[in-house]
């Protein structure tokens, strides 16, 4: 399971409470794999995160892990060990941005 | 006993104001969806309890939520809007073409006799409908495929489709606006539409008579006479006694013919209002008055209401789709400002009351008269 920090306004989409949620990842564990997870595991969020049809990140939102900025990595770059394991979360980050 | 239901869409979340028919004394519920922008909310025709809202933000996107217990409770329906097809292209600001880009629903307009079907106008401008209560979104595409469509141009808002009106009397019959292109009606359901503009002019667009290029802002009927149309344009209030084939200002003696909303009385289809805001460069009212404007003979003489609202210091606008009627004796008018307020008048504009005065800014009110 990998564990996943969504921001406050996708975890009340999401109906979550708690600052984590844990997704199973089907396949190589990826960048696009947790973000097919995370839509698998929460249907509302599709759209929300990364584009209905093209798949491409939303511009405010950015993807962390282990003090990596992983937001411009291509679907297939591998999520970092210590996610795979558990030891440290994926963040899904709003932008700070607007008003 | 007779009630009123308000719906209030802001810049920071949705507010459900609820009185009993003599509209004394209010309830307000919010915000609900905190912190989204809510364009839009509105109740089916047929069923008052089905209500349905615009939920956006520049960070997650569009979302729409869906109520069968009259705003209590909610839950997301579909948000996957996808143009037909190839988008194509519109004109840019600069004059370039521009793809078709989906950005928000601007307006959600339930069916007159389905509750679960809705039309959606949209940023970039387009029609979306679904009929399975907001699961599935799919374009009408004939609208934007008209001729016309990649000449069409934003406004300074976005280029956005704002007004949907349906024809009670001829379920075929639907008018449409788009700033910047102009109005558009369909005798067909919607397969395919005609722009009806004929009699707007617009300075400063290349053909100030162009077919298309007009920069309407809102279009009101009233449901008795679908056939008379009302529209506040960016400039000049007009009207139309023929569907729109033809249109004939009616400013008459405004202080300005700018502004954004205008409504039609829910008794008397020639009486209509307007809240006229001082140019398209200040968007406040003129001599910081907050007045709205009432004409009872369908344009052309028009009365200021001033009676409780503020006629001092007030610089607050109001958007297109923040006025709203209800349908009890004596006729409610409601509208909604920049500055957070909800005014309503319980006497057909006489007199105004502010429901509600710290809200976010407000985008959109609608009214639902409860029996």
């Amino acid at each position: 399971m990998v564990r996943v920090v969504l921001p406050a306004h996708l975890r009340t989409l999401a109906r979550v409470s708690g600052d984590e949620v844990q997704v199973q990842l089907n396949g190589c564990p990826t960048l696009g794999a947790v973000l097919d997870a995370i839509e698998a595991s929460y249907p509302v969020l599709r759209g929300a995160i990364r584009d209905h049809v093209t798949e491409k990140r939303r511009p405010f939102v950015r993807f962390f892990a282990c003090e990596q900025d992983l937001s411009h990595e291509l679907p297939n770059t591998p999520l970092p060990d210590a996610v795979v394991s558990g030891a440290e979360p994926f963040l899904v980050v709003g932008a700070t941005a607007g008003g | 006993m007779s009630g009123v239901r308000v719906l209030v869409g802001t810049r920071k979340g949705a507010f459900v104001l609820t009185s009993d028919g003599k509209r004394e004394r209010w309830e307000v519920n919010g915000p609900l969806f905190g912190g989204w922008e809510m364009y839009h909310l509105k109740g089916s025709p047929v069923d008052p309890n089905r209500l349905y809202a615009s939920q956006s933000s520049g960070w997650f996107g569009q979302m729409i939520q869906r109520s069968n217990d009259g705003g209590k409770t909610w839950e997301p329906v579909g948000n996957k809007f996808v143009y037909d097809g190839v988008p194509g292209t519109h004109q840019w600001y600069d004059g370039t073409p521009h793809p078709w880009e989906f950005k928000r629903v601007w307006h959600l307009e339930p069916s007159l006799n389905d509750p679960d079907m809705v039309y959606a106008g949209v940023e970039d401008a387009a029609l979306f409908r679904t009929t399975d209560g907001g699961q599935n979104w799919e374009e009408m595409p004939g609208l934007r495929r008209h001729g016309s469509g990649p000449h069409w141009a934003p406004g300074a808002g976005g280029m956005c489709l704002h007004t949907i009106l349906i024809d009670p009397s001829n379920p075929k019959r639907m008018f449409i606006a788009i700033s910047a292109a102009g109005a558009f009606r369909t005798d067909d359901g919607g397969t395919t539409w005609q722009p009806i503009n004929k009699g707007l002019r617009s300075q400063h667009i290349p053909d100030p008579d162009a077919e298309v290029g007009h920069c309407v802002h809102r279009l009101a009927m009233h449901r008795s006479r679908p056939g008379t149309l009302f529209m506040q344009k960016h400039w000049d209030v007009m009207r139309s006694d023929n569907g729109g084939d033809q249109w004939t200002e009616v400013s008459g003696n405004l202080p300005t013919d700018f502004g954004f909303v205008i409504d039609v009385h829910a008794h008397e289809p020639e009486t209509i209002y307007v809240v006229p805001i001082k140019s398209d460069s200040e968007h406040y009212p003129p001599d910081g008055k907050l007045r709205v404007f009432r004409s009872r003979t369908g344009g052309n003489d028009w009365e200021a209401l001033t009676k409780g609202l503020p006629q001092k210091d007030c610089y607050v606008n109001v958007l297109r789709d923040a006025m709203s009627v209800d349908s009890l004796d004596k006729c409610g008018i409601y509208f909604g400002t920049s500055g957070g307020q909800v005014y309503a008048s319980a006497d057909a504009g006489d007199s105004w009351n502010a429901i509600v005065r710290d809200l976010p800014p407000v985008v959109s009110v609608e009214v639902q008269t409860l029996s």
